[in-house]
C-alpha cells in the first residue's frame, strides 16, 4: 500500500472538490477498495471519507417509490421493511451477496462502483487492460470461468460482480449524483455503467470528485419479484449467472417482465427486445426459449465459461416458470 | 530415558482399567478459551510492543528463468527501510517435509510466485511498498506448466512417503482374462491447505542464540531446517510454537520466511516479524499435486475382483521428489491376487508439491471409490455387497495380518443409521421440486503409524503433573489427550495436569503431521507415566501392579497417600520414549470408516448440495470423543469441498497461481454444510501403540468426496471424472 493523503469533508461539495483530480478516491465502507490499494491494484494519492456526509436514511419520494442515501449499509437496506415488502427482488438481491460482516460495511453507493473479480485484474504482475492500459488482457485464452458472455471486447472480459446493482437494474432504479463543481444529475444504470470496449479502465459514466449521493427506486411495479442466483457454493461466492425478474400476468398474459442478469457482461444486462417479446404473450416454455434465443444471440464464450450459455438458458427458463406460474411444457 | 519399541502387541492396561475414568471423554479443548479469547498467541503475536522490524517477501513474475538483477535502489529510497535481503539463499518455497534445509534459488526461478528478496522496514506497510518497487530483470525461459503434457515425461521417484511400485502377480495378464473390466482415467486438481493462520515467523538474535517463533507442525527437523538456511547450529535455535492456527500438511516443512527473517534480523540487528499475505500462503508455500489416475479393475460376473491396477500421473518441482501417493489405499482395501499400483512424477514450474491433508487418500479415494461405484452398478451389485464380497481377510498385498479392521463393521452400522435402503433406486427416482436427491457411500481407509516421540513428566508435591515435549498442537487437541492420558494412567484429576508443548528445548517431540501425533506423542506421556509409576511403587515398597491410582492417592493394600507427597517433598522427574518396531512390519495398520452422503442436484442449474454426511470409522482407542469427532466434521467438510469446489488453477501460460485469495479458492462455507454426522466405534488396536490407538485426523476425510459424487450420480446420472465436479460439468453429464 502507498502513502495516501486522508480527508473527512464535512459536506458533499467539499468532497467533490477534494475527489476532482484523478488520483483521488472516495471512501465510505472500504471493503473493496481497501484490499485494492493492498494489492497496489488501486493506488489513490488521497482517499476522500465520505462517512461523515450523512446520506443513511432511506425516505420516500413523493412518487411513491424510495430515496437511499449512498451510505446506506446494504444490511441495513436489506432490512428496510418497505423494500422487503415493496421491492422483495432487491432485498434478495442483498442477501445474495457477499456475507454478514460485509454487508453491514459495504455501502450502497460502493456496491455499485465494485471492481471486477477477475484474478488477473487482481494480480498485479499480470496483464490487464483494466488496471493497466495497454497491457493486454490475461483472461482471454486463460482461466475464465467467472468472465462475460455478452458485451465484452478483446480487451478485456470482465464481469460486474454487484447483486443488488442487478437487482436495482430489473427495478428501473435512477443515481443521483453530484459534480466537483456542485451542479447534479441522475443517470440510469444503463448510462451509469459502460462496457468495456478499449478502455476497459473506464468502468463507469461519473466524472472524476463526482459523487452518488443516493439511488431512486420508482414507485413499486409489484407482480412476482425472484432474484436467482447461480454460484459455485451456498454462500459467499460471486455469481456465475444472476437473474432479477419482477413479472406481473393480467389475464394469462405477461403484462411486465422487467429481467436483468448478473455474472454475464461488464455492467448488469438488461435487453429491452427480451422484455418486448414476452410482454402481451402468454407464458410458455417455447416463449421462453425464444427469450433465451434473444437474449444468447451474440453471446460468446472464452473457453471455461462457455458454460454459461446453456446455465443462463436453463436458468431464465426457470426463473420465468415460477414467476408466471407455468409448470414445464 | 524409559524407551517402548512396538515389537509385540499391547496387553491390559491402565487405560483399560479406566480407574479414574477419563481417558476418551469429550472434554473441551484445554486451550479452547485462550483461543476463542485472542490470548493463546500465534506466532506472529510474539514481541508486541518491542522495538521489532517488519519483513515482506518479493515474488517472480516470470514462472522459470533466471533472475539477472535485483534493482533495489527505489526500495531503498522509501524512508523506514531498514534492508532489502537478496542473492542466492533465497528459499524457493517451504522445506520439504522432515528434509534438512530448503531448495535454495540460487538465482534461478522456479515458480511463478518465488521469493526472490526479502525487504525489511520500520513498519510492515512501509515493507509492503517498498517490496512492490523491488525490480527484477529476468532471462525467461519456456516453462512447463500442465501435468497433461508433461505425463510422457514422468519418472519414478524414490522420495515419496511409500515405494513408487507396488505389485503382486501379473496383472496385465488377469485384467485381460477377466469376465468383467473397468477401465477409466480420472484427474483431479491441485489444491491448498489454506490454514487459517498464515506462515508467520518472527525472529531475534541474543549474540549467536536465535529464537524463532514460528509455525511449524514438527518442531525437531524445522528447527534443522532453519539451522541450515541461516548456516547455524541446531544447538543455537530456540524455537517456539505452543499455538498453531492450522497446518494440514503446509507447515511441516518450515515456510520460506522463517529463513529470511532471521537473516535479516542479524542485518538489521533487531528482530523481525513476518507474515505471509494470504496470496503469497498460496504462491510460495507448497500445494497438494494435481493428479492423473488411471484405474483398471477386473472381476468375475459374481463381483469378486481378480485383478486391480491404480497408475498415478503427480507433478513436483524439479529437484523434489515426493509424489502425492494416490493409490496408497489400492493397495490394501479390496482383494484381488493380481495388483498393481504405481506413480510417476513429471517435473513442471510450479509451485512445489508436498503433503496436504491425507496425501494420497484425499484424490486417489476419489478415483478408486467411484470406481467401485460405477463397476457394483454394471454388475448389478449393491455398492455395499460388492464391498463386501471383495473384503479381504489379510493384506492382500503381501499376505500380513490386519492388526485390526472394522470395515464390515462400519458399512453395516452405517447402512443402518443412514436409511441406505431407503436408496433411490436409479437417477432421477426421487425429486423435491427442483431437486434431484440422491445417496452415495464410499469405504475409506488411512494407513496408520507411529513415529518416535519422547516426553518428560514431573510430578511436584502438590500432587500436580507436568508434561513436557515438543510436540504440537496444531488445533487437533493435544494439549488435552495427552493430559487425559497422563491423568488417566496416573489416576489423577484433569484439572491437576499441565501441558508444555512446542518448544525445541522439550523433548523431542513426534510433531503433527500423517495422523502419528496423538498416537506418538501419546504414547510417550504413557510410557512417562509408567516409569514414574514404578519410581512411585518402589518408594511405597509396592509391586506397580498392585498399586491403584485414583483421584491424585495411591493405594496399595490398606494404605491411601496422597500421590504428590510420596516422594517427601521431592519432584519426581520421569521420561519416556516410544518406536515403532516389529508391529509395522508382521501387522498391517490402517484406520477405517465408511461415508453415507445425501446430496440435492438441483435440476435447472446442477448445483450440488450435501444434505446431509454420516461418517462411521473405526480408529483404534478414541482418546477423546469430542476431539477425534471435531477431526472428523473436519474431515468431512475437506472431502466435501474437494468434491465440489476445490481448486487450485494454474495459467497454463504463465504458470501464474489464477485464484490465489480466500473469495476465488472455494473452500465450503458454513451454508454448505447441513447435516454432519459422526459416529466411532469401539476399537483397540493392540499393534498399533500402547495405547491401543490408530491415526484419524486424516481417514475423515479420506473416501468422503466419492460418497458426495457417487451420491450426485445417483440423484442425476452425472458421472463426472474429472474433480471438482462443479455444476458446469454436471449439468453436462445429467441424464435425467
Amino acid at each position: 500500500m502507498r502513502p495516501f493523503d486522508y480527508q473527512r469533508p464535512a459536506g458533499a461539495d467539499e468532497a467533490g472538490r477534494l475527489a476532482a483530480e484523478p488520483a483521488a478516491r472516495f471512501i465510505a465502507g472500504g471493503t473493496n477498495l481497501l484490499d485494492l490499494m493492498k494489492l497496489e491494484v488501486e493506488t489513490p494519492e488521497r482517499l476522500v471519507d465520505i462517512n461523515g456526509l450523512g446520506l443513511r436514511d432511506i425516505e420516500e419520494t413523493d412518487e411513491g417509490g424510495l430515496r437511499i442515501g449512498a451510505l446506506v449499509t446494504n444490511g441495513d437496506l436489506s432490512a428496510d421493511h418497505r423494500v422487503r415488502h415493496d421491492y422483495p427482488v432487491l432485498a434478495r438481491a442483498l442477501l445474495a451477496g457477499a456475507s454478514g460482516q460485509l454487508r453491514n460495511k459495504a455501502t450502497t453507493g460502493g456496491n455499485l462502483l465494485q471492481r471486477t473479480r477477475c484474478g488477473y485484474f487482481y494480480e498485479p504482475t499480470a496483464p490487464c487492460n483494466k488496471r493497466e492500459p495497454g497491457s493486454g488482457c490475461g483472461a482471454i485464452g486463460g482461466y475464465n470461468r467467472i468472465h462475460a458472455i455478452l458485451g465484452a471486447s478483446e480487451h478485456c472480459i470482465a464481469t460486474h460482480p454487484s447483486d443488488m446493482a442487478v437487482a436495482m437494474r430489473a427495478l428501473d432504479a435512477i443515481v443521483e449524483t453530484v459534480k466537483s463543481d456542485g451542479s447534479t444529475r441522475e443517470l440510469t444504470l444503463a448510462e451509469l455503467y459502460r462496457l468495456p470496449g478499449d478502455t476497459p479502465e473506464k468502468e463507469t459514466d461519473l466524472e472524476a470528485g463526482e459523487l452518488i449521493t443516493a439511488v431512486r427506486l420508482p414507485a413499486p411495479i409489484g407482480g412476482t419479484q425472484i432474484y436467482r442466483k447461480v454460484r459455485d457454493r451456498a454462500s459467499y461466492a460471486f455469481a456465475l449467472v444472476s437473474i432479477a425478474a419482477a413479472v406481473r400476468l393480467a389475464d394469462g398474459k405477461i403484462e411486465t417482465a422487467r429481467l436483468a442478469f448478473g455474472g454475464l457482461a461488464h455492467m448488469p444486462w438488461r435487453d429491452e427486445a427480451v422484455e418486448n417479446l414476452l410482454v402481451g404473450e402468454a407464458p410458455s416454455d417455447a416463449l421462453f426459449g425464444k427469450a433465451a434465443d434473444t437474449l444468447l444471440s451474440d453471446a460468446k464464450g472464452q473457453g471455461d465459461n462457455d458454460f454459461k450459455i446453456p446455465l443462463v438458458r436453463r436458468t431464465l427458463v426457470a426463473v420465468l416458470r415460477e414467476a408466471t406460474g407455468s409448470t414445464q411444457q | 530415558m524409559n524407551t517402548h519399541v512396538m515389537d509385540k502387541p499391547v496387553g491390559r492396561t491402565r487405560l483399560d482399567d479406566r480407574t479414574q475414568d477419563i481417558i476418551g471423554k469429550p472434554l473441551d479443548r484445554y486451550e479452547g478459551a485462550l483461543k476463542v479469547t485472542g490470548t493463546a498467541p500465534y506466532s506472529h503475536e510474539h514481541l508486541q510492543g518491542e522495538d521489532v522490524a517488519y519483513g515482506f517477501l518479493v515474488l517472480s513474475s516470470i514462472g522459470k528463468g533466471k533472475v539477472t538483477s535485483i534493482d533495489t535502489s527505489a526500495a531503498m529510497e522509501i524512508e523506514g527501510v531498514l534492508s532489502v535481503v537478496e542473492g542466492d539463499n533465497i528459499p524457493r518455497a517451504s522445506a520439504e517435509p522432515m528434509s534438512d534445509g530448503h531448495k535454495m534459488a540460487n538465482g534461478g526461478v522456479f515458480h511463478y510466485g518465488q521469493p526472490i528478496a526479502f525487504v525489511v522496514a520500520k513498519t510492515f506497510e512501509i515493507a509492503r511498498q517498498a517490496a512492490h518497487l523491488v525490480k527484477a530483470a529476468y532471462e525467461e525461459e519456456e516453462g512447463r506448466f500442465k501435468l497433461s503434457d508433461e505425463k510422457g515425461r514422468a519418472r519414478i521417484s524414490d522420495g515419496g512417503v511409500m515405494e513408487s511400485d507396488t505389485k503382486r502377480g501379473d496383472f496385465e495378464k488377469a485384467f485381460e482374462k477377466a469376465e468383467v473390466q473397468y477401465d477409466e482415467t480420472f484427474t483431479t486438481p491441485s489444491q491448498s491447505a489454506s490454514a487459517m493462520e498464515p506462515h508467520a515467523t518472527v525472529a531475534k538474535w541474543d549474540g549467536d542464540q536465535l529464537t524463532i517463533w514460528s509455525s511449524g507442525q514438527l518442531v525437531s527437523s524445522n528447527t534443522t531446517q532453519i539451522a541450515t538456511g541461516v548456516g547455524i547450529e541446531e544447538s543455537q535455535i530456540h524455537f517456539i510454537c505452543p499455538y498453531i492456527g492450522g497446518g494440514f500438511g503446509s507447515k511441516l516443512g518450515i515456510g520460506p520466511e522463517a529463513v529470511l527473517a532471521a537473516l535479516a534480523a542479524k542485518k538489521v540487528g533487531k528482530p523481525v516479524k513476518v507474515a505471509l499475505t494470504r496470496q503469497q500462503v498460496y504462491q510460495a508455500t507448497s500445494r497438494r499435486s494435481e493428479a492423473i489416475q488411471r484405474i483398471r479393475i477386473g472381476c468375475t460376473k459374481e463381483g469378486r475382483i481378480t485383478a486391480i491396477a491404480h497408475e498415478n500421473w503427480l507433478a513436483n518441482s524439479e529437484g523434489n521428489d515426493f509424489f502425492e501417493p494416490a493409490g496408497v489405499s489400492t493397495v490394501f482395501l479390496y482383494a484381488g491376487e493380481d495388483r498393481l499400483v504405481t506413480h510417476r512424477v513429471a517435473q513442471t514450474d510450479v509451485l512445489m508439491t508436498s503433503a496436504v491433508r491425507a496425501p494420497g487418500e484425499a484424490v486417489g479415494l476419489l478415483a478408486l471409490e467411484n470406481a467401485m461405484d460405477e463397476l457394483a452398478e454394471k454388475l448389478g451389485l449393491d455398492p455395499i455387497e460388492f464391498r463386501k464380497i471383495n473384503e479381504p481377510d489379510k493384506n492382500p498385498q503381501d499376505d500380513t495380518p490386519f492388526s485390526s479392521r472394522k470395515l464390515l463393521e462400519c458399512y453395516e452400522e452405517g447402512a443402518k443409521r443412514f436409511g441406505w435402503t431407503d436408496r433411490p433406486e436409479k437417477p432421477g427416482a426421487r425429486r423435491e421440486g427442483d431437486w434431484l436427491i440422491g445417496y452415495g457411500m464410499a469405504a475409506g481407509s488411512r494407513k496408520n503409524m507411529i513415529v518416535p516421540s519422547s516426553a518428560d513428566v514431573e510430578l511436584t508435591a502438590d500432587g500436580r503433573l507436568t508434561i513436557r515435549s515438543s510436540m504440537t498442537d496444531i488445533g487437533t487437541g493435544t494439549y488435552t489427550i495427552l493430559s487425559q492420558i497422563a491423568a488417566e494412567v496416573l489416576g489423577l484429576p484433569i484439572d491437576r495436569v499441565d501441558v508444555e508443548l512446542g518448544d525445541s528445548r522439550l523433548p523431542s517431540g513426534s510433531g503433527s503431521g500423517g495422523s502419528f501425533g496423538a498416537n506418538s506423542a501419546g504414547s510417550s506421556v504413557y510410557v512417562a507415566c509408567e516409569d514414574l509409576i514404578a519410581q512411585l511403587a518402589k518408594r511405597l515398597d509396592v509391586d506397580p501392579e498392585s498399586l491403584t491410582l485414583k483421584d491424585g492417592f495411591a493405594i496399595a493394600g490398606n494404605r491411601q497417600v496422597p500421590i504428590g507427597e510420596i516422594a517427601g517433598g521431592q519432584t519426581l522427574l520421569a521420561s519416556g520414549s516410544i518406536k515403532p518396531g516389529e508391529t509395522a512390519e508382521n501387522t498391517h495398520q490402517a484406520s477405517y470408516g465408511a461415508h453415507f452422503c445425501e446430496v440435492g442436484v438441483n435440476a435447472v442449474t446442477g448445483e450440488a448440495r450435501v444434505r446431509r454426511l454420516l461418517t462411521v470409522a473405526a480408529a483404534g482407542r478414541i482418546f477423546n470423543e469430542k476431539t477425534a469427532k471435531s477431526q472428523c466434521y473436519g474431515g468431512q467438510i475437506w472431502g466435501i469441498g474437494g468434491a465440489l469446489m476445490e481448486d487450485l488453477v494454474v495459467d497454463a501460460r504463465s504458470g501464474m497461481i489464477v485464484n490465489h485469495n480466500l473469495a476465488e479458492y472455494h473452500v465450503p462455507v458454513n451454508a454448505d454444510i447441513q447435516n454432519l454426522e459422526v459416529v466411532l466405534l469401539d476399537e483397540h488396536d493392540p499393534y498399533g501403540s500402547p495405547l491401543a490407538g490408530k491415526g484419524i485426523g486424516e481417514l475423515a476425510l479420506a473416501g468422503v468426496g466419492a460418497a458426495v459424487t457417487n451420491a450426485i450420480y445417483n440423484a442425476c446420472g452425472a458421472r463426472v471424472r474429472d474433480y471438482p465436479m462443479t455444476l458446469d460439468k454436471i449439468i453436462a453429464g445429467m441424464t435425467v
